[in-house]
């Protein structure tokens, strides 16, 4: 072993991502949160009035919330938000160029891909480590198409005249509990601005990594497609596993004005200790297109339901997600699809596989409220259990007003079947193998809708989750 | 560190409670179980709050629209009304026995072909000549799906309705009809329904709810089906209550091993219908079918609850749910498919159609699973739709006008349903009815 391996804190290699380095922080924000740990972020980000005074209403509007208990796992109770640190930050501005980004850093991605992958197919890349982007590039040819990609503390600062008409504006941070919490004390995510006909070819993209113990992140991501205009923007996300719980609590906001289309793919991977409460929402103005590509894996409570209000004429809604939960784990995830103007369409597919004694759970809604015509819902949401143990629960609720819309909701539960890998055992494969394969074969359709590098990067997740998860 | 808060239910009101206090008095004659058990329903009624808005189980409804202020006990009917009941007591032609209530009080009672052992009793009689079996099986589950309070109530006031035992090894070829009538302002009923079928038995019963006059009334029922190892139990509940009333219908039925039970939920009247519909698949093999057909008008409300319980391996439970909408009315469907851990070889579907009618109709589907073994293959589906324009193309190109076309294309989405009870007679009398309904 090379004494640069040597200093990896955590030198278990059984999934990705579960490693860290020691942590070296300028600012940190202590433990729990309240008007002063507000202060000292404002204080620490220079934040302009305004930004101060949207924290604090989002830190009384978090005090004054209850969690939402009536339905939710009774896990979100032991969430002691006291225990948490709000702002960790080595006070290091983030580097355009990968040689100056601070070694342990470096590593750190270097040794999830990321260079490679920017310098393969990414139009451009942000790397958050803790609250703040440590690295943040765009291609040359991108940028001068006027395509603004940068993290939110620059976006605040540089665009505000853009940034701000729309901040806060798709999710209010009275949204829930979570978003308030966000509101309060975000820090890091990105910024995108995509200037009207611009179609970037190449997709964005933005890694999240929780690197330090009892530690809360809260990034906030806006971007806006402008009239015309297409992106793909690709994140991923990883902690390293530790004793204690990791919070992880983002808020997305996406603007696709007319004729815009935004995908938004995420590959997660948390470890088992994360509670990822994430609020992340779409609008589509008239002829635009949201589309969330979601892919749960890892984490100890997810609670995710990215949706897309259709705001314009014949706007377009989709959520594609998969979901794996394994012991120890609950992916409560689903979508949202409020239809606000006529003729839109939403499309839900949904799939999710528990093993062990893993815990998957879809929640949807579908609104079309009165006086819309012409509005359509397709939703499918197939689960799959591995083990005798393993646990999957569904619970749509759609809300259709008038006659003039269509909408149809399917949903079902089935398990690998015994002849099925009966059939591949008698071809040589191993029952592991078998396994596998089968559940490759359930989630296939879907990955086909991952960029290709995310698509084999989510297989081997997959098998990996898979390990020793037969029997 | 915030505090968790629930949503805060709303305690009734003293007047409230004064008005439906029961008599206890009434009850020195009852066995002592029975006397116990009213006595810690009322107090449960007492102490449960009506569920806040937020409450899970009544999400898109309004558990105030069952509203308890202002209400009274039925009052005993005069001699005309009482009459008139009877004479509005028509079904099915040819019965094995008939039982006709109004305002809780039995006015007339009639068994003419019931198979030797089957009994058909009204509740008083059967608290004194089978208190063993009501100890037994009366209300021994407690309520899943949002009305404990209600529930409560009815157990504290229940003193009429019919007790069905069906011995052993015994077919009962007719079907048995049950009557429920109310009538008086803001008059409240509390009919209860209890079957119990022995192995291998066999019975089809059918439950009406209904109103006397056009006043508001409310009527809070109770069903408890119990088939035992084999059997078969079909029950057919008809709600046709006036348009200001309200109906609330909680069932729970306990499926046996191999025992097969098929209910049938065809709710027609009240301005707000509720029905709470849990079938508990308890012995190996055993099926459940539930079905429902609504279809409400003018600003009717129906809101119906399921819960498919599968807690034995092998079980099979089917549900399908019909509703068709019109003018300003809203269907809300929440139903749960929960298999049990080692409820293996479980098999469960369920479905909710909606066709909407009008631009003003609203349908909430909330189908859910919630599955806890391996095992199973389990579905389910819902879909809100109006009537297709090909299908209307189809029969108008044949010289059907579109009032007619519309007409029969939404009976044959109802009759889907119908049909699926097998027993012609039957069939045709709920067919009646949806049609008189249909106007």
């Amino acid at each position: 072993m090379t004494t640069e391996e040597e200093e990896i804190a955590d030198i278990k290699v059984d999934s990705v991502g579960d490693f860290y380095f020691p942590e070296v922080h300028k600012y940190d924000a202590g433990f729990g949160v309240g008007e002063k740990t507000v202060d000292y972020i404002a204080d620490v980000k220079n934040d302009p009035d305004w930004v101060r005074e949207f924290r604090k209403k989002g830190l009384e509007i978090f005090n004054s919330k209850p969690m939402p208990t009536h339905w939710a796992t009774k896990d979100l109770e032991n969430i002691k938000f006291d225990e948490f640190r709000y702002y960790l930050s080595s006070g290091e501005k983030p580097k355009r160029s990968w040689d100056d980004v601070p070694e342990d850093v470096k590593r750190t991605f270097d040794r999830l891909g990321i260079p490679e992958q920017e310098r393969k197919f990414l139009a451009g890349v942000e790397a958050q480590y803790d609250s703040e982007a440590a690295y943040s590039n765009i291609k040359a040819a991108v940028e001068e198409q006027g395509v603004i990609f940068v993290n939110s503390a620059e976006g605040l600062a540089k665009y505000p005249e853009i940034f701000r008409p729309w901040f806060g504006k798709v999710i209010p941070s009275s949204d829930n509990k979570f978003s308030a919490l966000n509101s309060a004390v975000f820090s890091g995510g990105s910024f995108i601005y995509i200037p009207k006909g611009v179609k970037v070819k190449h997709p964005l993209q933005a890694y999240f990594r929780i690197n330090s113990e009892q530690f809360g992140q809260f990034e906030r991501t806006l971007i806006i497609a402008d009239e015309g205009a297409e992106v793909m923007y690709m994140e991923g996300c990883t902690a390293p596993k530790f004793e204690t719980s990791t919070l992880h609590s983002a808020v997305v906001e996406l603007v696709a004005l007319k004729g815009a289309k935004i995908q938004y793919v995420t590959v997660q991977n948390w470890s088992s200790n994360v509670f990822n409460l994430v609020t992340k929402r779409g609008i589509a103005m008239e002829d635009a297109e949201v589309r969330w590509i979601d892919c749960n894996i890892g984490s100890r409570l997810t609670m995710k339901y990215p949706g897309v209000i259709m705001k314009g004429k014949r706007a377009r809604g989709e959520v594609i997600s998969i979901a794996l939960a394994n012991s120890g784990q609950h992916q409560d995830t689903g979508a949202k699809m409020v239809h606000a103007a006529d003729d839109t369409t939403s499309n839900i597919i949904s799939k999710s596989i528990s093993i062990g004694e893993g815990r998957a759970t879809y929640r949807g809604l579908v609104q079309i409220p009165k006086h819309l015509k012409g509005c359509k819902n397709n939703t499918e949401c197939d689960a799959l259990l591995i083990n005798t143990s393993s646990r999957t629960d569904t619970y749509p609720a759609i809300n259709v007003k008038g006659n003039q819309h269509a909408t149809q909701h399917e949903a079902s539960v089935s398990q690998v079947s015994s002849e099925q890998i009966f059939y591949m055992q008698q071809r040589g494969l191993s029952e592991a193998e078998a396994m596998s394969l089968s559940v490759n074969g359930f989630i296939n359709d879907l990955v086909r809708e991952f960029p290709m590098e995310y698509s084999v990067e989510l297989k081997r997740l997959i098998d990996l989750e898979m390990e020793g998860s037969v029997g | 560190m915030s505090t968790v808060t629930e949503p805060q239910p709303e305690t009734p009101s003293s007047a409230d409670q004064l008005h439906l206090e029961p008599d206890f008095n009434r009850l020195n004659e009852a066995p002592v179980w029975f006397q116990q058990r009213v006595r810690s329903a009322w107090e449960v009624y007492l102490a449960t709050p009506v569920p806040a808005a937020k409450t899970e189980t009544w999400r898109y409804s309004n558990a105030r629209r069952i509203q308890l202020d202002g209400l009274h006990l039925a009052k005993e009917a005069g001699a005309e009304d009482q009459q008139r009941a009877v004479l509005l007591s028509q079904g099915i032609s040819k019965l094995g026995a008939k039982l006709v209530f109004l305002n809780d009080r039995l006015v007339h009672a009639s068994a003419d072909a019931l198979a030797l052992g089957v009994q058909c009793l009204p509740f008083a009689e059967a608290l004194r000549t089978h208190g063993d079996v009501l100890e037994q099986y009366l209300m021994k589950r407690e309520s899943a799906l949002g009305s404990t309070k209600f529930a409560a109530l009815h157990l504290a006031h229940v003193k009429a309705g019919a007790v069905v035992l069906v011995p052993k090894n015994t077919v009962q070829e007719l079907p048995i009809e049950i009557y429920h009538w109310v009538s008086g302002e803001n008059a409240v009923t509390f009919p209860h329904t209890l079957i119990v079928a022995g192995e291998q038995s066999r019975v089809t019963v059918v439950d009406h709810h209904g109103s006397l006059n056009q006043e508001h009334a409310q009527s809070i029922a109770v069903a408890d089906l119990v088939a035992g190892p084999s059997s078969r139990i079909q029950y057919i509940n008809v709600q046709e209550m006036a348009d200001k009333a309200n109906a609330l219908h909680i069932s729970s039925t306990s499926v046996g091993k191999n025992a097969e039970v098929q209910a049938l939920q065809l709710q027609l009247g009240a301005a707000f219908a509720r029905s709470e519909s849990v079938s508990d698949l308890v012995g190996e093999h055993s099926r459940s079918e539930m079905f429902a057909v609504t279809l409400p008008v003018n600003d009717q409300v129906v809101d119906m609850r399921t819960l498919q319980n599968h807690l034995a391996p092998h079980s099979f439970s089917d549900l399908l749910y019909k509703n068709s909408l019109a003018d300003n009315s809203r269907s809300i469907f929440s139903g749960l498919i929960q298999v049990a851990e080692g409820a293996h070889y479980t098999d469960a579907y369920q479905k909710c159609r909606n066709l909407l009618n009008s631009e003003e109709c609203e349908a909430v589907s909330m189908p859910g699973l919630e599955i806890n073994a391996d095992q199973v293959k389990c579905s389910h589906g819902a879909t809100s739709a109006p009537i297709s324009e090909d299908e209307l193309f189809y029969l108008k190109a044949r010289g059907i006008a579109d009032r007619e076309s519309r007409r029969l294309i939404e009976l044959g989405f109802l009759e889907d349903v119908i049909s699926r009870l097998g027993d012609e007679a039957l069939i045709e009398d709920l067919d009646r009815r949806i049609e008189a309904k249909h106007g």
